[in-house]
C-alpha cells in the first residue's frame, strides 16, 4: 500500500510549461492526483493532455515547473525512471507481444528461474496469481496473448505495468477507444478494484459518458492551459463540454435544422447504384442506391463489414459478383485511381496507416490526390499548390504552424481535417467517410458533422460510417445497417435508436 | 530580433539534408589542408586542370552516378544491391559491341589487325551506348518487377542479380576479358575538357534526374510511397509503377557508371568492375540523409555530396600514405561516424546547441 504524505497527494505537478518549435504546448499547468482516486483528464485534440502525461512519465522534459511525488520534488529522467518511481502507464496502442503467452507477457524479463533455466510452472502460477489478485480476472495464462480480446490484452498490459515495481499510480491513455461496451465494463471493474487498493488512476478519454461513470474528479485542459479541476459529480455535463470547447453548443440543434432543410433537396437521379455487389468472404452481395445531396449513414458493429463494403465501392478490392454504376456508367475498372477519376473518394478508417503521409508537409498531403488525378507530369505549380492548401486550411480551420509543417506534427483532429481537405480538393461527387470522427474531440467532431451536411447541401452524396449511433442518426437522411458482412436493413433517417441497435445485432 | 532569427537559421541548417555531408566534407578537407601539403593546389596543363581536388571529383563520378539512382530506390523504401553487377554487365555489353572479333577462334589477317586498332569499332559509338543503357535498364526492370509486382523483399530480390550478374557478364564475353582500344570510348572515362569528362556526365545526369523528380510530381510520389505505401495506394498513387520507375532509373545509372568504369580501365573486367560499389553507393545515400529501409524524403544533391565525402576519405588516406588494404577499415570507421551522427541523441545535441546560442547574448 502506498504511503501517504500529509497532503494526501500522490503526485502534484505545479506550473508546468512546455513549448515545442512553433507551439506553446503547456502554460503553467497544475495537476494533482490523490491516492485511491480516478482522475479524468479531458481536453480537445492538441489541448496538451498528452504533453502533460509525457512530462509526468519522463518522455519530455518541462521548460519550467516542478513535480512533487508524495511531497518531495523529483525530476523524472526517463520512462524507465518513472516506472521506478511508481508511475505506470498503459498507452493507447498496446505494446505487448501478441505471439507470446499471457504469462510471458506479464513476467517478461523477470521470469522465475530454476538452475539457470526458466521455471515455466512457477512462472505460469505467478502470472495467474497476479491477474487474480490485482485485477480479479481468471484466464488461461498459457495461451498466447493474441487469442484474447483487446480488452483482456489491455488488462494484461495493466497487470504487467503494475507488477514491475510497486506501482502507486497508473496512467491510462484512452484505454477504451477500441473496446466494445462490454469490454469497457470489464475494464472499469478492474479500475474500481485498483482504486480500492489505493492506486491513483489518471484516465484520459474522449468519452464524456465514461468520465461520469467512473471518475471522481476531472481536470480540463484547453489550448495548453488548465481550465479547472472539478468534482465530477457536481459538474453538469453541458458545463463540462462547454469548458472543453470554450463555447456553448447550439451547433447540434442547428444541425438537425440543416439536415431537415437539405433533406428537401435530394436529387432524383441516383449517383451510385450497386446490384448484388459483393466479394466472397468479405461482403455479402448488396444493393445500394445513393442520391446526390444525400447523407447515407452506414451503421454496424466493428467487423460487421461496413469498412469492407466501403472499400469495395472505392475499388480497394475488385468485387467478384454484381455490378456498380456511377452516374449512369457501369464501372469496369475497380481501383482507387479509377474511383478518383470518376469523382468517388474515401477517407479511410485508419487515419495513421492509410490516411496521412506523415513526413510530407500539410501542403503536399492536401494536394496529393489532386496531383494523382493530374498524372505524373502535369505537376501543379508551387503557387497553385500553396493557394489550394491555404484555401482548405482556412476552410476547415486546420491549425498548423505553416503549410510546410510535416503532417505528423499535427494533432489527430487536424490530421483528419488534412485528409478531408485532400479529398475535397479533387471536388468529388461522392464521399465515403469511414469513421471520420474517431478519436477526435467534441468540438472538431461537431465541425466535421456540420461539414458533411454542408457538402450534402452542395449536392454531393456522402456515405457516413461511424460506430457512434447518435452521430449517424444526427447526420443521415437514410441509414443502412450491416451485420456480419450483410446489409440487413435500411431505414429512414428518423428511425429510433432501439430499432437500429436491434438490426445491428443481426435481428433484421 | 537577432537571437530568434539566428536560432531559426540554425535549425533550418541542421535539419537540411545537406548539413551533415557539408560538415563532414569540410572536416576532411580541413584535415587534409593541415596534414597534406599542396592538397589544394590545382595545376593547369594546357586547357585542363589537375590536382587532388579534381581527382576526388573524377574518382567519385562512378559512385555519384550510382548514388543518384540509389537515392530514388532507397526513397521508395527499397535498396538495390545489384548495381555493381549491372556495371559489369554494361561493361561486357559495350566491349562486345565494339570488338566482337576478340571472341572468334580464328580470324582472317585483315580483321586480326582491327582488334587493337584505336580507330576501329564494330558498332558506332552511339549504338554501343544506347544498347548498353537499354540492357542496364532491362536489369532495373527485372529488379523493379520482382520488388513491385512479385513483392519480394528488395534486399532479396536484388540479391539475385547481384549474384547472377557477374556470371551473366562473363557469359556475354564468353569468359574473356575484352580489352578496349577504341579511343573515343576511352574518352568517357579518361577524357578531359578543363574538368574530367565524367564530371560533366554526372552533372548532366543529376540535372536530368532532378528535373524528372522535382519538376514533375514523381519525386513527391516516390517520397509518399516510401513513407506510407498504404496511404499512397488509398490516394490513388500507382505504387507499383513508381517503384518500377525507381529501379529502372537505378539500372540506367548503373549502366552509365559501367561505361565510365570500363572506359577508365579500358577493359571489360567482369570480375572486378564495380565490385562492392553497391555498398559505397548505399553509404553515400545514407550520408546524404535518405533513410535506408524506411525511405521517404530524399535529396539528390546530398547523395552526391555523400559520394564525394566517401571519395575524399579514400583520396586523403592515400595522400597520407595509408596502404590500400587498410582502407576498408577506415571506411568502417566512416560507417560508425554516420550512425552516431544520425542518431537521435546527436540530433538532440545539435538542437541544444541552437538553444544555447540563443541564450548567450
Amino acid at each position: 500500500m502506498p504511503e501517504r504524505d500529509p497532503t494526501g497527494l500522490l503526485v502534484s505537478m505545479q506550473g508546468i510549461s512546455k513549448s515545442f518549435p512553433g507551439v506553446q504546448a503547456l502554460i503553467g499547468v497544475d495537476f494533482d492526483l490523490r491516492a485511491g482516486e480516478i482522475h479524468a483528464l479531458m481536453g480537445g485534440n492538441g489541448a496538451g493532455k498528452s504533453t502533460l502525461i509525457k512530462i509526468l512519465t519522463g518522455v519530455e522534459k518541462p521548460d519550467s515547473g516542478r513535480i512533487l511525488l508524495e511531497g518531495s520534488e523529483v525530476v523524472v529522467r526517463s520512462p524507465q525512471h518513472a516506472q521506478a518511481l511508481g508511475i505506470s502507464t498503459v498507452y493507447q496502442e498496446i505494446n505487448l507481444c501478441p505471439n507470446l503467452t499471457v504469462a510471458e507477457n506479464i513476467l517478461i524479463g523477470r521470469q522465475p528461474t530454476r538452475l539457470g533455466a526458466i521455471d515455466w510452472k512457477k512462472m505460469n502460477r505467478e502470472a495467474s496469481e497476479i491477474l487474480l489478485r490485482v485485477l480479479g480476472i481468471d484466464i488461461e495464462v498459457t495461451r498466447t496473448l493474441g487469442d484474447y480480446s483487446v480488452a483482456i490484452q489491455q488488462m494484461v498490459a495493466i497487470a504487467r505495468s503494475l507488477e514491475i515495481e510497486s506501482a502507486k499510480m497508473l496512467i491510462l491513455d484512452e484505454p477504451t477507444s477500441s473496446l466494445s461496451s462490454h469490454e469497457t465494463d470489464q475494464l472499469f471493474e478492474v479500475m474500481r478494484r485498483l482504486k480500492g487498493q489505493q492506486v491513483g488512476i489518471v484516465f484520459i478519454t474522449h468519452f464524456i459518458d465514461q468520465v461520469y461513470r467512473i471518475s471522481d474528479r476531472v481536470t480540463v485542459i484547453r489550448n495548453g492551459k488548465r481550465v479547472g479541476t472539478f468534482d465530477t459529480a457536481s459538474l453538469p455535463r453541458m458545463d463540462l463540454v462547454e469548458k472543453m470547447i470554450g463555447r456553448t453548443i447550439t451547433e447540434f440543434d442547428e444541425m438537425s435544422k440543416i439536415k431537415a432543410a437539405t433533406g428537401e433537396q435530394i436529387g432524383a437521379q441516383p449517383v451510385v447504384t450497386t446490384r448484388e455487389l459483393g466479394l466472397s468472404g468479405d461482403v455479402h452481395p448488396f444493393d445500394l442506391t445513393l442520391y446526390p445531396g444525400e447523407v447515407l449513414g452506414l451503421a454496424g458493429l466493428v467487423g460487421s463489414g461496413r469498412t469492407e463494403a466501403a472499400g469495395l465501392l472505392f475499388g480497394l478490392e475488385s468485387p467478384d459478383s454484381g455490378s456498380m454504376e456511377v452516374e449512369g456508367k457501369v464501372v469496369a475498372k475497380f481501383s482507387p485511381f479509377a474511383s478518383i477519376t470518376r469523382g468517388l473518394v474515401l477517407t479511410p478508417e485508419d487515419r495513421k496507416a492509410a490516411g496521412v503521409v506523415e513526413h510530407l508537409s500539410v501542403r503536399e498531403n492536401i494536394i496529393l490526390a489532386l496531383q494523382v488525378g493530374q498524372g505524373w507530369f502535369k505537376y501543379l505549380r508551387r503557387p497553385q499548390q500553396d493557394e489550394i492548401a491555404e484555401r482548405y486550411v482556412e476552410l476547415l480551420g486546420i491549425s498548423t504552424p505553416s503549410l510546410e509543417t510535416p503532417v505528423k506534427n499535427l494533432s489527430g483532429g487536424n490530421q483528419q481535417k488534412v485528409i478531408l481537405a485532400r479529398w475535397l480538393a479533387v471536388n468529388p461527387h461522392v464521399l465515403i467517410l469511414d469513421e471520420p470522427t474517431r478519436g477526435i474531440d467534441i468540438g472538431t467532431k461537431a465541425e466535421i458533422q456540420k461539414l458533411v451536411l454542408s457538402l450534402a447541401e452542395e449536392g454531393k452524396a456522402c456515405i457516413f460510417i461511424s460506430s457512434e449511433l447518435e452521430e449517424v442518426m444526427r447526420c443521415s437522411h437514410r441509414i443502412a445497417v450491416m451485420s456480419e458482412g450483410r446489409k440487413v436493413a435500411e431505414y429512414d433517417g428518423g428511425v429510433e435508436e432501439k430499432v437500429l441497435m436491434h438490426s445491428m445485432a443481426g435481428g433484421g | 530580433m537577432r537571437p530568434p532569427r539566428s536560432r531559426q537559421l540554425w535549425r533550418r541548417a541542421t535539419e537540411s539534408k545537406l548539413f551533415f555531408p557539408v560538415v563532414m566534407l569540410g572536416f576532411i578537407l580541413l584535415v587534409d589542408s593541415i596534414l597534406v601539403p599542396g592538397f589544394f593546389s590545382i595545376q593547369p596543363r594546357g586547357m585542363n586542370l589537375y590536382g587532388s581536388l579534381i581527382d576526388i571529383l573524377r574518382n567519385a563520378s562512378t559512385i555519384m552516378l550510382l548514388a543518384i539512382g540509389m537515392t530514388l530506390v532507397i526513397a521508395t523504401g527499397g535498396v538495390d544491391l545489384s548495381v555493381g553487377a549491372v556495371m559489369a554487365i554494361a561493361a561486357s555489353v559495350a566491349a562486345l559491341l565494339m570488338n566482337p572479333y576478340v571472341l572468334a577462334k580464328e580470324l582472317p589477317p585483315h580483321l586480326m589487325r582491327l582488334i587493337n586498332d584505336p580507330h576501329f569499332t564494330f558498332q558506332p559509338l552511339w549504338v554501343v551506348i544506347l544498347v548498353t543503357l537499354l540492357v542496364a535498364m532491362a536489369c532495373g526492370l527485372w529488379n523493379g518487377w520482382l520488388v513491385a509486382y512479385v513483392r519480394i523483399q528488395p534486399m532479396v530480390a536484388t540479391l539475385i542479380l547481384m549474384i547472377a550478374g557477374r556470371g551473366i557478364a562473363q557469359l556475354i564475353t564468353n569468359g574473356v576479358r575484352i580489352q578496349i582500344f577504341y579511343e573515343p570510348y576511352a574518352f568517357i572515362g579518361q577524357g578531359w575538357a578543363i574538368l574530367p569528362f565524367s564530371v560533366y556526365l554526372v552533372a548532366v545526369v543529376y540535372g536530368a534526374i532532378w528535373v524528372i523528380t522535382r519538376r514533375t510530381a514523381i519525386g513527391m510520389f516516390i517520397e509518399s510511397v516510401g513513407i506510407n505505401a498504404r496511404a499512397s495506394f488509398f490516394s490513388g498513387i500507382n505504387e507499383k509503377r513508381i517503384k518500377l520507375l525507381a529501379y529502372v532509373i537505378c539500372g540506367l545509372c548503373a549502366g552509365l557508371a559501367g561505361l565510365v568504369a570500363s572506359a577508365n580501365i579500358k577493359t571489360s573486367d567482369a570480375n572486378n568492375i564495380g565490385l562492392t560499389y553497391e555498398l559505397d553507393a548505399i553509404l553515400a545515400v545514407v550520408i546524404g540523409g535518405t533513410v535506408l529501409g524506411a525511405g521517404g524524403r530524399f535529396s539528390l544533391l546530398a547523395s552526391l555530396l555523400g559520394a564525394i565525402v566517401m571519395q575524399a576519405v579514400t583520396t586523403s588516406m592515400y595522400a597520407l600514405g595509408v596502404p590500400a588494404f587498410a582502407l576498408q577499415a577506415i571506411k568502417g570507421l566512416v560507417v560508425i561516424v554516420v550512425i552516431l551522427v544520425y542518431s537521435e541523441q546527436a540530433r538532440g545535441l545539435l538542437r541544444g546547441l541552437g538553444t544555447r546560442k540563443e541564450a548567450s547574448p
